[in-house]
């Protein structure tokens, strides 16, 4: 396959940055897409230039490290992480635009690189459970519906890619923030800090600049993991009956 | 700051009061169509300005008016908050654009929809609710009571093809706010649910269509049977 590639570059956080064309040959219809970029990094590099910057860490869609804006749409035409997205998914010939995900809350440090520590930081703020340590609990010691744990499941599998965000026209992070809020709000082990949890949540993923939320279900749509808005209701309801009844003034 | 104002201030605070706004505004549609579907009754206008006089002296119905123009106001002032907010999260945009492949076209220009819905509105207020209020209509006496003809004033109104065509296209525009807004109110209030969810998006499909429809039909009656 022969491809134009226009790709962002961006020397630093504070440099102004801009498209660069560069055409790929020798790209092979089973390659994925970071091996694609591999292959025009590697070219860069022999030829002395800085290669191109872009997140990545498992290659194997579990990690949600890699992020990258394809064409119009975070992690390109497919359902599924950049990783997992291979070149059969494109035309031979194609101009492939490549940008990085754009939110006020992931600051761009090069090229292709977001900081995401935002996420990290809506987690930190109530996205765990306090349990005391000690010896390991037995199994089914705490019995939890199957139909409750499935759903609690699908919750977590959200790997924190933000491509909800990047997707959203409102750089929202309800999706993610309310698949950590749902999977702890579901399960008996999250319910003890649930009101708690969800204010603080909520407070952080506003204070660090996320925008609201339109339900026009982008971030549905794009979520490689298929997290559902559903979630982002059961996050409205939490919140709601949190500052209703909560002990927090 | 109290946990009141704080709710209020955060994102999913401001989404309820849109929703909530948003949600009495449908109310009042269905009301404010019920009482104007008396424009096809063929009876010169009586029943009509009857309920016209009606609307204009009744104490439930003016705290039910008061309450719909607080609706207004609250929908469109933090519809501007949202938006200003939204907009914020995303200083820089995307050079190419898939977004009509996850989202509708309604969800993604609800400001531009409701703008368009706002304009026609203070328009439509000043054609009808002002004149009715405080313009110089004529009068008719219905036994021995007399009555504002409003019936009249919409009458001749509606003999102008550019009123009716002004009616018609801002009832579209109110179709497509909520063919979006209707179901979207109820996701903001956290209401979703495998039973009920299906149900509430099939009405709003159905209202987004027969309310504005019906809206617009009255211009169109009246501008063809006169
Ligand atoms: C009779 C007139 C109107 C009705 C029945 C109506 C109804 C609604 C409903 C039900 C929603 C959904 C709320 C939600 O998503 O939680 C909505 C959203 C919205 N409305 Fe209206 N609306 C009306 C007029 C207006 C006007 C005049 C504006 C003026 C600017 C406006 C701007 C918006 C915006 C921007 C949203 C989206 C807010 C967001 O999701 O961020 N609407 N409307
Ligand atoms: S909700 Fe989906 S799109 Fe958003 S961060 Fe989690 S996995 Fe990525
Ligand atoms: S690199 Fe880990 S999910 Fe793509």
């Amino acid at each position: 396959m022969q491809l134009t590639l226009k790709i962002w570059r961006q020397k630093n956080a504070s440099d102004k940055g801009g498209f660069a064309t560069y055409p790929v040959n020798h790209v092979s219809k089973d390659m994925s897409f970071l091996e694609m970029l591999d292959v025009l990094n590697e070219e860069l590099t022999e030829k002395g230039e800085d290669p191109v910057h872009f997140d990545h860490d498992c290659r194997e869609g579990i990690c949600g490290t890699c992020s990258l804006y394809i064409n119009g749409k975070p992690h390109g035409p497919l359902q599924t992480t950049t990783c997992q997205l291979h070149m059969r998914s494109f035309n031979d010939g194609e101009t492939i635009t490549i940008e990085p995900w754009r939110a006020k809350a992931f600051p761009v440090l090069k090229d292709l690189v977001v900081d995401r520590g935002a996420l990290d930081r809506i987690i930190q703020a109530g996205g765990y459970v306090n349990v005391n340590t000690g010896g390991v609990p037995d199994a089914n010691e705490i019995p939890i519906p199957k139909t409750i744990a499935e759903l609690a499941m699908d919750a977590a599998q959200c790997i924190g890619c933000g491509a909800c965000v990047a997707a959203c026209k409102n750089a929202s992070a309800m999706l993610f923030t309310s698949a950590k809020v749902s999977q702890l709000a579901l399960l008996p082990q999250g319910r003890v800090e649930r009101k708690t949890r969800a204010e603080k949540m909520v407070a952080q993923m506003d204070s660090e600049g996320f925008g609201a939320c339109t339900n026009t279900g982008a971030c549905e749509a794009e979520c490689p993991k298929g997290i559902s808005i559903t979630n982002i209701a059961r996050m409205n309801r939490e919140y709601f009956s949190a500052v209703i009844s909560s002990d927090n003034l | 700051m109290s946990w009141v104002t704080k709710t209020l201030k955060s994102t999913l605070g401001r989404k309820l009061i849109m929703a909530l706004t948003g949600l009495f505004l449908i109310l009042f549609l269905t009301g404010h169509l019920a009482g104007n579907i008396q424009l096809f009754f063929n009876d010169g206008g009586q029943a009509f300005n009857i309920y016209a006089k009606f609307m204009t002296s009744n104490p439930i119905v003016k705290l039910l008016s008061y309450l719909t123009y607080i609706s207004v106001m609250g929908h469109v002032a933090y519809s501007i908050m949202l938006g200003q907010l939204n907009k914020a999260a995303r200083p820089i945009g995307y050079a190419q654009s898939g977004a009509s492949t996850n989202s509708t076209w309604a969800s993604r220009n609800m400001g531009i929809l409701g703008t368009v819905i706002l304009v026609f509105l203070a328009g439509h207020m000043y054609s009808f609710w002002y004149q009715m209020h405080w313009g110089g209509i004529p009068t008719v006496m219905y036994g021995t009571e007399e009555y504002k003809d409003l019936y009249t004033v919409v009458q001749l109104a509606f003999q102008q093809t550019w009123m009716v065509a002004l009616y018609v296209i801002a009832m579209g525009f109110l179709g497509f706010h909520l063919s979006h807004g209707f179901s979207s109110a109820f996701q903001s209030l956290g209401l979703n649910h495998v039973k009920y969810s299906p149900a509430i998006k099939a009405i709003g499909n159905l209202y987004c269509i027969v309310v504005p429809a019906l809206f617009a039909a009255m211009p169109l009656y009246i501008y063809f049977t006169s």
